[in-house]
């Protein structure tokens, strides 16, 4: 009940924001439409903490800042690398554990290695990711392993 | 100050169709698929980036402002899921990335090279 309630504002808010339209005709197609696909998600079994992941609320604002900080590092280094020319790289596969608890946090991770241009998750299998490195210099900042610690930080 | 915002924008504009160039010559000059997917991501990540930033200062504040910071959002979410889907599969079909040699860590924190 809780999460339906969350996916309903969420959905309301959604919907206000793509519209600009805000006469009572078009607030209540808003209502329907957003009972309907809660309907739809609940018959679909699909409400739960994973799909509203709402304990990251708070937690994961600083995660992407710091996201966003290391993706702008990276991508200066593969452009760099991309002027240098084909002989300036070296791929090297990385197979790193996922030290996440659950598969949510996993895949925030494997989805935060693949979004850091130089390093692509390629492969999972169980808790081990295969990572794809650009250069060495990537492969052995990957297993540093400072993204992982904070992704492990933001699950909580 | 509002052409102090028209150049902020076009800096941000011009940076991020730099990025998208880069992108694109990285495509034709890498050697093989997984290092191309790495040269195709400074299109998805700081090319789109900073093209989007560069029109949310075009746009001012207005409902055009949360639907380009949705399309970012959704950019940088679908744009990882399908280069990771694209590698995998190619992985899955058979194709052997070009590597110059291979890592491995137990844990996150200890690297071993094996």
């Amino acid at each position: 009940m809780f999460y339906s309630l969350a996916l309903s504002i969420m959905l309301s808010g959604f919907w206000l924001v793509n519209s600009g339209h805000y006469n009572p005709l078009m607030l209540f197609f808003m209502l329907v439409s957003v009972l309907f696909v809660v309907f739809l998600c609940h018959r679909m079994d699909v409400i739960d903490g994973e799909s509203q992941p709402l304990n990251l609320t708070f937690t994961i604002p600083t995660y992407w800042l710091w996201l966003a900080k290391e993706v702008v590092l990276a991508n200066i280094a593969v452009a760099r690398n991309v002027w240098q020319g084909p002989e300036s790289i070296s791929p090297m596969l990385v197979y790193v554990k996922a030290g996440q608890k659950t598969d949510l946090g996993m895949v925030i991770y494997a989805n935060s290695i693949t979004l850091t241009p130089g390093t692509i998750t390629i492969d999972q299998q169980g808790k081990q990711l295969t990572v794809h490195a650009l250069t060495r210099e990537m492969a052995a900042d990957m297993l540093k392993g400072e993204m992982d610690r904070r992704v492990s930080r933001v699950e909580g | 100050m509002a052409i102090l915002i028209d150049i902020i924008s076009w800096i941000l504009l011009l940076a991020g169709s730099f990025f998208c160039f880069t992108g694109g010559v990285g495509l034709l000059r890498f050697p093989d698929f997984f290092s191309r997917i790495h040269a195709a991501s400074l299109t998805d990540t700081l090319g789109a980036g900073l093209i989007l930033i560069g029109l949310m200062f075009q746009a001012g504040w207005g409902l055009v402002l949360p639907k380009l910071i949705l399309i970012l959002l959704f950019s940088a979410i679908t744009g990882t899921t399908a280069s990771h889907a694209m590698a995998k599969a190619a992985l899955k079909s058979g194709l052997q990335p070009q590597v110059v040699g291979s890592v491995k860590s137990e844990s996150g924190g200890a690297p071993s090279n094996s």
